[in-house]
């Protein structure tokens, strides 16, 4: 059975001044050891989202539980420990004066020793192959080693959930890949839970659920398989169609004999094949 | 207005125990009215060629033409003020950069900071916010009651305000989702093609660089790895990958495609319609082998 980590309940978000909600009555879950992709066009809600999780915000209805524990003023110190967040933009997220320094911020705060403080800083840093610039200062770094520095941070807490808020959106495909892969194999080892915010719908069509926010609320919930099949309504609410299925639509529409839309670019080279040996 | 870097090196705080060598024996030709593209990974040299084509580097060696003026180490320079006048430059999230009351005053500030009068500056706010698909109306507003989106574009429209002869976009689209990102790049392919504007792309994205750029250079580990049309450049895409570079997904799509066929397609595709053809021709041909 699936065992839910986090519900979000009915909720409903307004920031300070605005007369739209950001969030409408929005309700699902997130399961123990999946990766979820939420995705949406900029400004339908999928940020705001990923502020109420950490409560940075709270909601104005509704209620959000993580870890069995219900989130309020109360309880935020302890749900923080749970959830890691990686933000988009790495200069508004490094607080040391060196990298080791920034991993080591948050560890010093939450009272690990020093002894194993230490080995995480480290390792951590290996993780994200940002090992050789232990000491380096945060300004000798590109954008994309500062991300990779901030995604070591909070990979050094060991948390039970992170929240990729559109963290990889600043990197370079290889740094993109590599960033992708180490949090892969850590959920994979710590059995942790992702959840990401993103725009690159090659990433989400590798989660194993995609959510997709329109204009505040939840417009629709499924696999992979399942939202890429909506199609040109994707790209109504500002979205795009993955590669090979756009070029599967293209191929069909010239009369070229195919089952159905392929998600991966291995799939429907294989069908082209076996269509093409068949004839 | 043509800029040319010359055998351009440049190393971060020279002479110290910092220094750190970024580029070098770097020459590319951008001649006026051509879409460059600078493509590499992050640290392969690419902001610091941006610096360049306005002069906010000198180069430690070689030389940077941009117009009549030649930019070397040589001697201190004065009034660089002409050639950023003449060279925008669209930094990596301009709208960090807004600071003014009204859309209208931002717009304005450039202009006016190069001696343009208040009135020519407001005439230009009206004719470049319309530019960047935005309404007369948002003039008024205070930048930060829009959205990300039109604060990208108020900040794009402070650029095309001082009427540049090359505009230079640091990863115009990053942050934004695939809808803005289109109509961002749609909108400056169109300033290109309309006021023959030589535009400079840096970016990530190969996607991009195929679609809209006439030129692209790769640059790797400081020094210009290749250059040539999008067509020459993805002719022979191993060695972007060997580089660890992405090569656009149709690029990607034509090789999968050709090991599995065993066969090479008649050309080079860089287009959806292209692939689409040539595998539609594979079709009509008939048998494999």
């Amino acid at each position: 059975m699936k065992n839910p980590v986090v519900t979000i309940e009915n909720v409903s978000f307004k920031y300070d001044g605005q007369e739209q909600y950001a969030l409408k009555d929005v309700s699902f879950q997130i399961y123990d050891d999946e990766w979820l992709a939420i995705v949406g066009h900029n400004g339908s809600g999928k940020s705001t989202l990923a502020k109420l999780l950490n409560g940075l915000q709270f909601p104005e209805e509704g209620r959000i539980q993580i870890g069995g524990i219900d989130l309020t003023e109360e309880t935020v110190w302890d749900i923080r420990k749970l959830i890691g967040m990686v933000f988009q933009n790495p200069d508004n997220q490094f607080v040391g004066t060196t990298v080791q320094d920034d991993v080591a911020f948050g560890l010093e705060n939450n009272g690990i020793p020093r002894e194993d403080m230490v080995e995480r800083v480290q390792s951590s840093l290996k993780s994200v192959k940002m090992e050789q610039f232990l000491d380096q200062e945060p300004h000798h770094l590109s954008g994309g080693q500062k991300q990779r520095v901030a995604i070591a941070g909070v990979i050094a807490l060991r948390p039970k959930i992170i929240v990729l808020d559109e963290a990889t959106s600043m990197l370079d495909p290889r740094g993109r890949e590599e960033v992708l892969d180490t949090i892969r194999q850590l959920k994979n080892d710590h059995q942790m839970t992702v959840i990401s915010i993103t725009h690159d719908l090659e990433e989400a069509a590798k989660a194993d659920r995609i959510i997709v926010m329109n204009g505040g609320e939840l417009y629709r919930e499924g696999t992979p398989e399942e939202i890429f099949q909506m199609d040109e309504e994707l790209v109504k609410l500002g979205l795009d169609i993955p590669f090979p299925v756009k070029m599967s639509k293209m191929l069909k529409a010239k009369g070229i004999p195919l089952n159905k839309h392929y998600l991966s670019e291995e799939e429907l080279v294989t069908q082209l094949w076996t269509s093409h040996s068949n004839k | 207005m043509d800029i040319s870097l010359q055998q351009v090196e440049y190393r971060y705080q020279a002479n110290s125990p910092f220094e750190r060598l970024a580029i070098q024996n770097v020459s590319i030709d951008i001649p006026s009215g051509t879409y460059l593209a600078i493509i590499g990974h992050t640290g392969s040299g690419k902001s610091t060629i941006l610096q360049h084509l306005n002069a906010i580097l000198r180069p430690t060696e070689g030389k940077v033409v941009i117009g009549d003026r030649e930019v070397t180490n040589a001697k201190k320079q004065k009034n660089l003020k002409e050639i950023r006048k003449r060279v925008g430059i669209v930094f990596q999230f301009p709208e960090h950069q807004l600071f003014e009351e009204t859309v209208e005053k931002d717009i304005c500030f450039g202009p006016m900071n190069f001696g343009v009068s208040e009135a020519d500056a407001k005439v230009r706010a009206r004719k470049a916010i319309k530019q960047v698909g935005l309404s007369e109306e948002i003039l008024q507003k205070s930048p930060f009651d829009l959205s990300g989106g039109q604060m990208r574009r108020v900040a794009i429209a402070g650029v095309l305000a001082m009427e540049p002869d090359v505009i230079v976009l640091d990863e115009p689209t990053a942050g934004l989702d695939p809808r803005g990102r289109k109509e961002i790049m749609d909108m400056f392919y169109q300033l290109h093609k309309e006021r023959n504007l030589s535009t400079v792309l840096v970016t990530h994205s190969m996607e991009d660089a195929s679609q809209y750029a006439d030129q692209i250079v790769i640059m790797h580990q400081g020094q210009v790895y290749k250059k040539g049309t999008p067509r020459e450049i993805f002719h022979s895409p191993d060695g972007l990958i060997e580089l660890g570079l992405d090569v656009p997904e149709v690029v990607r799509f034509q090789q999968k495609l050709e090991a599995a066929f065993k066969t090479k397609l008649a050309k080079t595709c860089i287009t959806l319609d292209e692939l689409t053809d040539e595998i539609d021709q594979l079709f009509k041909r008939g048998e494999p082998k």
